[in-house]
């Protein structure tokens, strides 16, 4: 087994709002090509994780690297694909200029898009399975289409790492197995990094996971055990179980929990 | 209409619409998507401050009136920014205080202001030469603001967070689209008054939503209608012999409202 590089580091963070934490003392360490499957209950600080990581809040202490630099300097090689909230239907662009947005990063204020920015957003389309779609209007495409269109859109920066914040919440199991087919795919040549809160979902395709409520319990390891759960839910385990151990060490497909 | 035409003050009106229809029609379609009408009617009502100081100056108010709507708008956008809480509330006052400063210039004012309450309720009939030139240049500076930032407007009106990754300056775009809105409503305030500037803003770009799925096309069929509407308003009011402004607005609101007709018939049948 080669030596993979290390592509994020975060030592001893703390991140909270108005002095309250809600990140305490996070250590991680993702290396290429891993595949990291984030869980833990809404205000637990998953969405806070990424947003520290992508430069858009601050830590209270602490370092973060990207690929060796600040969060702000590092971002560039992070393709974001941010949660599905409060979204306009009747927005009016099309699924070719959502995935050029992805270029913003590389072609700066006064500056147009180019032949080679446009082959990247192809190509991006492309291996979402979109290109086909590339003139539907964003709004006419269903919640999973609109995921891949999203995926693409970071794709089309050329990432080297892929943040994924909820990329099945609100579709069915049927596409959420889809999505994380591509994503395994994706996978072959980006590190990828995903937060939901659903766990059979995640455990069944990624790598590795962990459990982040305020602190984070990750052992890089592909199993949740029940430890983990507990440490991480703190004592309401009883309020998610409901067989739901058995569900993650067992996964069957098609299956969906929700918390 | 045709023996309009032959008024020097008619050939203005005509042409003043034609040129607040076309920044309308832009700017119109950012405060829609962006869904900023609010301190877009703070920095319309802010303006008149300016127009009071201009009054008070003996300087032409629509000098005073571009002054204060880019600062009003400055602060609305730094206030948006920066504090978390409370923006509206913040706005509200703002929008207030411009007004109530503009009312206590024109007071301080030594003798009768003319035509104060065309700045409020318009009178397109009464543009002088001078302001269409102000208008055109207007229309000039837009024009070549919104093609030199279109990615990024389209970046941050669409997504902000995701524009924030890429590194767009989102807040200096923000700021700068504040400012295009002063502007703007800078000019429409001549026509339809800045009471009902906010109207003229948002119904061409309300209308084209519907109907389009392109932010290029939007801005395109926002100018047409907004040329439409004025000048079909300006004919009514002229016809009629009604306030210009008003009517320019209800015409504006008729289409609104069979366009939202038209819509909710089509939708049951598709």
């Amino acid at each position: 087994m080669s030596i993979r590089r290390e592509v994020i580091r975060l030592e001893d963070m703390w991140a909270g709002y108005d002095g309250e934490p809600v990140l305490e003392s996070i250590n991680l360490s993702i290396k290429e090509r891993d595949f990291v499957g984030i869980i833990g209950p809404n205000g637990g600080g998953k969405t806070t994780l990424l947003k520290v990581m992508l430069g858009l809040m601050q830590p209270n202490r602490g370092r973060v690297r990207i690929l060796g630099r600040s969060a702000a300097q590092g971002r560039r090689f992070i393709g974001y694909v941010p949660q599905q909230v409060d979204f306009d239907r009747n927005f009016p662009v099309n699924v070719y200029d959502v995935a050029m947005m992805g270029r913003l990063g590389r072609r700066g204020l006064l500056r147009r898009y180019t032949s080679e920015d446009r082959r990247a957003v192809t190509r991006a389309l492309q291996q979402v399975e979109m290109l086909d779609m590339k003139d539907r209007p964003i709004g006419e495409l269903s919640t999973g289409q609109r995921q891949r269109v999203y995926i693409a859109r970071a794709l089309a920066t050329e990432p080297k790492i892929l943040f994924l914040d909820e990329p099945t919440a609100s579709v069915d199991s049927h596409v959420t197995t889809s999505i994380y087919e591509l994503l395994r795919k994706l996978n072959e040549h980006v590190t990828i990094l995903l937060i939901s809160h659903d766990m059979s979902a995640i455990s069944s395709h990624v790598k590795t996971v962990g459990c982040l409520n305020r602190r984070l319990f990750y052992h890089e390891s592909r199993e949740i055990t029940p430890e983990m759960l507990e440490e991480a839910y703190h004592c309401p385990i009883d309020l998610i179980a409901h067989g739901v151990p058995h569900r993650v060490f067992a996964p069957h497909s098609g299956e969906n929990v929700k918390a | 209409m045709i023996e309009a035409l032959q008024f020097d003050f008619m050939r203005h009106a005509l042409a003043a619409g034609v040129l607040v229809s076309v920044a309308c029609g832009i700017i119109g379609v950012y405060i829609v998507v962006n869904r900023i009408v609010f301190v877009s009617g703070g920095i319309a009502h802010a303006a008149y401050g300016g127009i009071g100081l201009g009054y008070f100056l003996r300087i032409n108010p629509v000098w005073g009136a571009i002054v204060f709507s880019l600062a009003a708008a400055l602060g609305m956008g730094v206030v948006q920014r920066k504090t978390r809480q409370r923006a509206d509330t913040i706005i509200g006052v703002m929008w207030a205080i411009g007004m109530a400063v503009g009312i206590v210039f024109v007071d301080l004012t030594r003798g009768y202001v003319v035509d104060l309450m065309s700045y409020l309720f318009g009178s397109i009939l009464t543009v002088p030469r001078s302001d269409l030139v102000i208008m055109a240049v207007l229309d000039v500076v837009i024009i070549a603001l919104v093609a030199v930032f279109y990615k990024e407007l389209l970046a941050i009106s669409f997504d902000e967070t995701f524009a924030t990754v890429e590194n767009v300056p989102v807040d200096t775009i923000y700021i700068i689209l504040l400012g295009m809105i002063a502007l703007t409503v800078v000019m429409l305030m001549r026509v339809v008054g800045l009471i009902m500037v906010i109207a003229l803003l948002t119904m061409p770009a309300a209308i084209s939503e519907q109907f389009t799925s392109n932010l290029r096309k939007m801005m395109m069929l926002s100018i047409v209608l907004g040329i439409v509407f004025t000048t079909t308003g300006l004919w009514l009011s002229y016809a009629l012999n009604l306030t210009s402004g008003a009517t320019i607005i209800l015409v504006s609101g008729g289409a609104f409202l069979l366009s939202l007709l038209y819509k909710a018939l089509t939708r049951r049948h598709a």
